[in-house]
């Protein structure tokens, strides 16, 4: 078992809105609400708590508007928190909060230490440049300065999510869905990053191509021992990969544990509801 | 005796939100134990909760009171039925083994791939995971020409033989077996029952449930039926 | 002409309030090397694009005591410079020169004169295009964010592309540059030869984006270093064997002009900077 927590998240919270004193009465998973009716302010994370210890897959699970990839947002430093502690543990054992970086120190973080793989690769790839360019960025970033050694490691990274490195200088354009999330894989494993986030990384994908995602993400945690957290509403792919998993509704976790065991055990009713909704 | 495993006063019941939340008890104060290599049988009706026992000891479902006590290797005399789910997920990896009715993969994933799952979890590496692979898909009689197929398009026998070597394959010392005979022809179950009895010999202790007492039943150390009620 | 500086205009054409901003923006220029300060651009006589930047800093910093030189395409004598000079000139009275090692303040488009600058002077550039990020981030929003996270993956996958796509860095004029080791800047609109001339320089530089309203600066002995690649060196544009035809000057930064003569006309390549040019012309003329 590895020792410690890698990251831990404390009491987050982020809302939407002005905010009114009865908001957080009238929101939360028990009303059925994120939206409070008085002031119309979203609560997308209240209280929560939960942490990522090194090398793990955890899951969150959970309808939209959960507040899964808000919850996600802030992790990655994209979005800031109103209240509550990030910590991230340093190789050097050293606790660094990281709700208290300024923005260029947050962007230098997420850039050495983050990797992030979205639904739609609009969002994680720029599809003006190349692909080869899109995972070279992360290099550059880097501050690798050797265009030929950017080569040989950006096929690498080809190779290693199964694209073919004769196709580094195509378009993104030109690629299938399936090859696009590889694309994001390969570039988000450039900087070798300490987590790796997935947000809802198979869904839009036909059931066979979201298989060899799924596959591939997989093998890269067993070889890498990357740590991932990973969002979605599938419960089918979530048990494929995270061995612990945590339920939001409404902003709130309502429950957490082994994966397994909150899809044959649940004991939240709203995990009860989601579990006997899957396919 | 120094048992392995020891469960005590075990109860499991589950309260059903969506059904008026009703609450079911299908485990009610079960005591057994089990020692280093030795194999133990439950049989009894369908529907008693025979399975939901394994459940318990893997954790898949929480326990409701009582205990499980379990001689690890790792962390020493612990109960699995409050113990960190960290420590749970570690046990999983290295020391107990659980292996369903049904086989539940990834799609287009070989069977030899399918089969050294556990062994790339540890950290394996692959050449040398796939060499162990082989050798149980060979032992399990599952044809060569299949090893690079999915598991999903097998049948029924052959998915629940890889489902067995994937339980077997990581060695551990608690083996939690469900109906690991039902839908084998004859030949391929002395085959399973011949890798229980050698994992027995080795020292893993082994938990099964299962109807067959006229095939696996005969070669358990000891039976137990589950009471009904 | 005294006189009528002091009846129609405040010194320097600008009034008080306007140099009073512009002289606090070039000192927060100055603190935060390479960094895109925004500022109130004022209307000035000349269109916009014409050097208002450049001149709305002149304006700012000069005193009488001033010696100014203003070159454009390092000519004194180009259309643009002789403008810009009259209309300094015409509202301080400061002295003028075309020698650059006579100069105090030199006022420049397009060129750092071939002279070495020396610590009491200040060079200040006329701007078109103050972004780099422009070329990969069209949004000046989106781009402000960049330059505050250091944010430059996209300007270097640009110059990765460029190698892809032309087998080089083929980059011309603006050769995009990081200051201080922090902040991208753009050279515009100087030569890759004047590029090296900003690292560790005895001079102040300042830049002035009248359009774009940004003022931004290089002090003296700040690290200027080009975008490049271990295997790809930014280089200039020094050609083995070049020539000046003029003054036979054999490492300065040339430019080619059609001469019309009897036969027609010819190509000539001499130097861009036209006074130095001219000085060694006239040096040469008195040994010999």
């Amino acid at each position: 078992m590895s020792e410690q927590w890698l990251l831990r998240v404390e009491q987050l919270e982020k809302h939407f809105g002005p905010g009114c004193p009865v908001c957080r009465q009238l929101t939360g998973p028990t009303t059925g609400r994120s939206r409070c009716p008085r002031c119309g302010t979203v609560w997308a994370c209240v209280d929560v708590n939960l942490q990522l210890h090194a090398g793990e897959v955890l899951g969150i699970v959970g309808e939209s508007g959960s507040g899964k990839s808000t919850l996600l947002q802030m992790i990655y430093l994209a979005l800031r928190p109103d209240s509550g502690h990030i910590w991230y543990r340093e190789s050097d054992g050293q606790l660094r909060d990281l709700t208290t970086l300024n923005r260029y120190e947050a962007r230098l973080f997420q850039n050495t230490h983050l990797g992030i793989v979205y639904q739609r690769p609009e969002l994680g790839l720029n599809m003006r440049f190349s692909v080869g360019g899109n995972v070279a960025e992360k290099l550059l970033l880097a501050e690798w300065r050797h265009f030929g050694r950017i080569r040989v490691r950006t096929s690498e990274l080809m190779n290693k999510t199964e694209l073919l490195p004769e196709r580094i200088d195509d378009e993104p354009t030109t690629f299938s869905g399936g090859m696009l999330q590889r694309v994001q894989i390969a570039r988000a494993l450039a900087s070798h990053p300490t987590i790796l986030l997935l947000d809802e990384v198979t869904s839009g994908l036909d059931v066979s191509v979201q298989a060899r995602v799924l596959d591939l993400l997989r093998r890269i945690q067993w070889t890498d021992r990357i740590t991932m957290l990973l969002v979605s509403h599938d419960l089918g792919v979530v048990r494929q990969l995270a061995r612990r998993t945590i339920v939001m509704k409404n902003g709130h976790i309502v429950e957490a544990g082994l994966t397994d065991q909150i899809l044959e055990d649940p004991q939240h009713p709203y995990t009860q509801l989601l579990v006997s909704s899957a396919l | 005796m120094n048992y392995l495993l020891e469960v005590k006063n075990l109860y499991k019941s589950f309260t059903l939100h969506l059904i008026d939340g009703r609450t079911i008890t299908p485990v009610c104060d079960v005591s057994f134990s089990v020692a280093a290599g030795e194999h133990l049988l439950i049989h009894g009706r369908s529907g008693m909760g025979k399975t939901s026992i394994l459940k318990c000891i893997y954790r898949t479902y929480v326990p409701t009171s009582g205990t499980i006590w379990f001689q690890s290797h790792q962390f020493g005399r612990i109960d699995l039925s409050r113990a960190d789910e960290r420590i749970i997920i570690d046990l999983r990896e290295r020391e107990i083994g659980f292996c369903s009715q049904f086989l539940r993969v990834l799609p287009r994933v070989s069977a030899l791939d399918t089969i050294c799952e556990p062994l790339y979890r540890q950290g394996l590496d692959r050449t040398a995971a796939q060499e162990i692979g082989r050798e149980w898909l060979r032992r399990l009689g599952i044809a060569a020409e299949l090893w690079q197929a999915s598991p999903m398009t097998f049948s029924g026998g052959e998915q629940q033989r890889i489902n067995l070597g994937r339980a077997f394959i990581a060695r551990p010392r608690l083996l939690l077996l469900d109906e690991p005979t039902a839908s084998l022809d004859e030949t391929t179950k002395q085959v399973v029952i011949n890798m229980i009895r050698a994992a027995q010999r080795e020292g893993t202790a082994i938990i099964s449930v299962s109807h067959d007492l006229t095939g696996l039943g005969v070669y358990a150390d000891r039976q137990w039926t589950f009471p009904s009620r | 002409m005294t006189e009528l500086t002091d009846q129609l205009y405040h010194f320097a054409l600008l009034d008080e309030d306007a140099q009073r901003e512009i002289r606090r923006k070039l000192l927060k220029a100055v603190a935060i090397p390479g960094h895109l300060v925004p500022f109130a651009s004022r209307d000035m006589p000349i269109a916009r694009g014409w050097g208002t930047g450049g001149l709305q800093i002149t304006l700012s910093l000069i005193t009488p005591e001033d010696t100014l030189k203003v070159i454009d395409q390092g000519d004194d004598e180009s259309v643009n410079a002789v403008n810009l000079r009259r209309l300094i000139t015409r509202t301080t009275g400061v002295a003028t020169t075309t020698d650059t090692t006579a100069a105090t303040i030199i006022q420049t488009r397009h060129r750092i004169p071939e002279e070495p600058m020396r610590a009491d002077q200040i060079l200040v550039l006329q701007v078109p295009m103050a972004d780099p990020l422009r070329w990969v981030e069209p949004n000046i929003e989106r781009a402000t964010i960049m330059h505050s996270e250091a944010d430059y993956g996209k300007m270097w996958v640009y110059m990765y592309e460029s190698i892809v796509r032309a087998g080089d860095l083929r980059i011309a004029s603006q050769y995009p540059v990081i200051v201080n080791r922090r902040y991208m800047m753009d050279t515009t609109p100087i030569p890759r030869w004047d590029v090296p001339k900003l690292h560790m320089a005895e001079t102040l530089y300042l830049f002035g984006a009248g359009r774009e309203k940004r003022i931004y600066a290089v002090p003296p002995y700040t690290a200027v270093e080009p975008l490049q690649f271990e295997d790809y060196p930014f280089r200039t544009e020094y050609r083995p064997g070049q020539r000046c035809a003029r003054c036979g000057a054999e490492n300065t930064f040339l430019t080619s002009h059609f001469v019309a003569d009897a036969h027609g006309g010819r190509w000539e390549t001499t130097c861009s900077d036209v006074s130095y040019c001219t000085k060694r012309c006239a040096a040469t003329e008195t040994t010999a």
